[in-house]
């Protein structure tokens, strides 16, 4: 059973549960049955998430209920100033950044912005922002090393828009220059993949010394999707696409791309959020420190050398 | 230059037969016809006169596919290129079915080892350091040993302070390799970041076509950009472009032209000036001591 239907399946239990509570019929052992169907209910839950597979961590890491970047920086920081615009063209809403405090030390936040509802969703065009978007980010992203500040990103993005306006003003330039800049950076940088890391629009953020990535959160070089239409002409393999892709917080822990990984409740992320966010904040309670205590160049070569050892390639072993 | 590479793809086919049985060599599926059809005004066209024109139509001027070893010849003083890293083999790391023996296929039809030729050489006699895609090898996309081979190239120029000119002519970051190759996106332009610091001249030349994490990352970030005609170049492609905005894509829409308009590339090279224009550049730029 796929986590989908076990959601299913579960719905259809609590409105049995709910169904039996409501008309309390004498003639039944309500007390029994109800924790039949609430032990049935938790097997359900829990087979579902003991076996989850990449594609049902891709439905999860995509659920609208999911907290967004904007509910990490609100239960994460404190006093978060945002701030606006590229100083060139445009705001871009789909990256939200600014200042904040993060247990007293002044910190720059950043992240890509998913909507809950449509209304949101087109504020923040789904989180896939345009160009300006992530020059917005270079250009926080340069103010936190003019005032020294650790700088923490949160990515969740389908990936970089892929419209007319974003090619026409330089969607390929923006990123590559994000990726260069972000490299040099004498400042710490974290990045954290929340749900969804997309593709080259995710990367523009994750040019960071560590990245950590939720246990349901993924990250690809393109969407399931995509990847089937482009290997398979068949964007319905999407499913098949998942397994092959290597995308999970396991898969990106194992290729050492990952340092950390955020263990997730059962459920929806949304009931008990407290608790990835408790280590989230004990693991930057950790480990700003330490790279606060690195000096600038430390900090580049240590990024440096990060990316450098990414894709083993053997000499002379054709 | 062209005999260099003959007696590599040799020697390669050498040692590949003593490694694995002999299997029956199929034709070749490149037509050795006397003619080429033309990809833009479709006209037939001598295959000789189109080679001496440099692969340009002379007809409409379309600048057809030039593939790496022949662009690396007509760009550098004969017998002056050395080539990097040309034995470099990367991983499965997705295990993907079919993978390894496609770059196999694909590196005996070639002669290549990988998408990107890299290598020291001299144009006009400025020692330079010259990375070369080849779309041939799966849309020229950008996997592990790619994004490594330009990496090192990169590296080494750094070191040695030589001017970079880097040919792109890619599909983008490879499938096949999964996030693997996405992160050569920043790997590779981390490597750019420190030839830069070092204040060294990079050009950008893009070619047919240059796309997804390819302009996403060292394509897009030359001092100077350079562009064949009519090229495309891009970050999303047109149809999913199409796609996600339902409407029809304005006329020369990611061509190289259109690209300038929009102020991301320098210049417009016609091939026939391709190498004068880099020697001007280089020289231009020329570093003493």
């Amino acid at each position: 059973m796929s986590l989908k239907e076990a959601e299913a399946r579960v719905k259809e239990l609590e409105s049995e549960i709910e169904q039996l509570l409501r008309h309390n019929d004498p003639n039944l052992d309500t007390d029994s049955i109800r924790h039949e169907l609430t032990r049935a209910r938790d097997k359900t839950l829990k087979e579902a998430y003991d076996n989850l597979t990449s594609y049902d961590r891709v439905y999860l890491a995509r659920k609208s209920t999911r907290p967004n970047a904007r509910d990490y920086i609100d239960a994460l920081f404190d006093h978060f100033f945002e701030l606006k615009g590229d100083r060139l063209a445009h705001e871009d809403a789909s990256i939200i950044g600014g200042l904040a405090y993060f247990c007293g030390v002044p910190v720059t936040v950043i992240g890509t912005v998913k909507g809950k509802s449509l209304e949101e969703n087109l504020t923040c065009n789904f989180g896939m922002p345009n160009p300006e978007g992530y020059r917005k980010a270079l250009r926080l992203m340069k103010q936190a090393e003019k005032f020294k500040r650790p700088i923490i990103t949160f990515i969740d993005t389908p990936g970089a828009y892929p419209g007319i306006a974003a090619e026409e003003h330089g969607q390929g330039e923006a990123i590559a220059r994000n990726l260069m800049e972000m490299g040099s950076l004498t400042v710490p940088v974290i990045a954290i993949v929340i749900g969804e890391g997309g593709s080259g629009g995710a990367l523009a953020l994750s040019v960071a010394n560590q990245i950590w990535m939720l246990e349901n959160a993924v990250y690809s070089i393109l969407s399931p999707e995509g990847f089937a239409a482009i290997l398979w002409k068949d964007r319905s393999r999407a499913q098949e696409a998942c397994e092959f892709m290597k995308l999970t917080a396991q898969d990106l822990y194992d290729f050492k791309i990952v340092e950390r990984i955020f263990s997730e409740p059962r459920g929806d992320l949304c009931d008990n959020a407290q608790i990835v966010y408790k280590q989230i904040k004990r693991a930057l309670q950790e480990t700003l420190p330490e790279l606060m205590h690195m000096t600038p160049k430390a900090l580049v070569e240590q990024r440096y050398k990060k990316f450098r050892t990414i894709g083993d390639c053997s000499d002379n072993a054709m | 230059m062209e005999e260099l590479f003959q007696q590599r793809k040799e020697k390669l086919n050498l040692f590949k037969a003593l490694i694995r049985p002999p299997k029956p060599v199929k034709p070749k599926e490149v037509p050795t016809g006397l003619y080429t059809r033309c990809t833009d005004c479709g006209q037939d066209i001598l295959s000789e006169e189109l080679e001496q024109n440099l692969f340009v139509c002379p007809l409409c001027g379309a600048h057809m596919k030039l593939y790496a070893p022949k662009r690396i010849k007509m760009l550098v003083d004969e017998g002056s290129f050395r080539e990097m890293n040309e034995r470099l083999k990367g991983k499965n790391v997705l295990g993907f079915p079919g993978y390894n023996s496609k770059i196999d296929k694909l590196q005996r039809l070639t002669g290549l080892n990988e998408a990107v030729i890299t290598g020291i050489g001299k144009i006009e006699g400025v020692r330079t350091a010259i990375g070369v895609m080849d779309s041939r090898f799966i849309m020229g996309s950008m996997g592990a040993v790619v994004g490594e081979k330009i990496t090192r190239l990169v590296e080494y120029a750094t070191r040695k302070r030589l001017p970079l000119v880097l040919f792109s002519a890619s599909g983008g970051a490879r499938m096949q390799e999964g996030i693997i190759s996405l992160m050569q996106m920043a790997k590779t332009s981390n490597a750019i970041a420190r030839h830069h610091q070092a204040g060294l001249l990079y050009i950008s030349y893009m070619t047919h076509p240059t796309t997804g994490g390819v302009t996403a990352s060292f394509a897009s970030l030359g001092d100077i950009i350079l562009a064949e005609p009519k090229c495309l170049i891009g970050f999303a492609g047109q149809r999913v472009i199409e796609q996600t905005v339902n409407q029809k894509l304005p006329e020369g829409f990611q061509r190289a032209e259109f690209m300038q308009q929009q102020g991301f590339v320098d210049r417009v090279v016609e091939r026939k000036d391709m190498r004068s224009t880099l020697a001007f550049l280089l020289k231009f730029h020329r570093q003493e001591g």
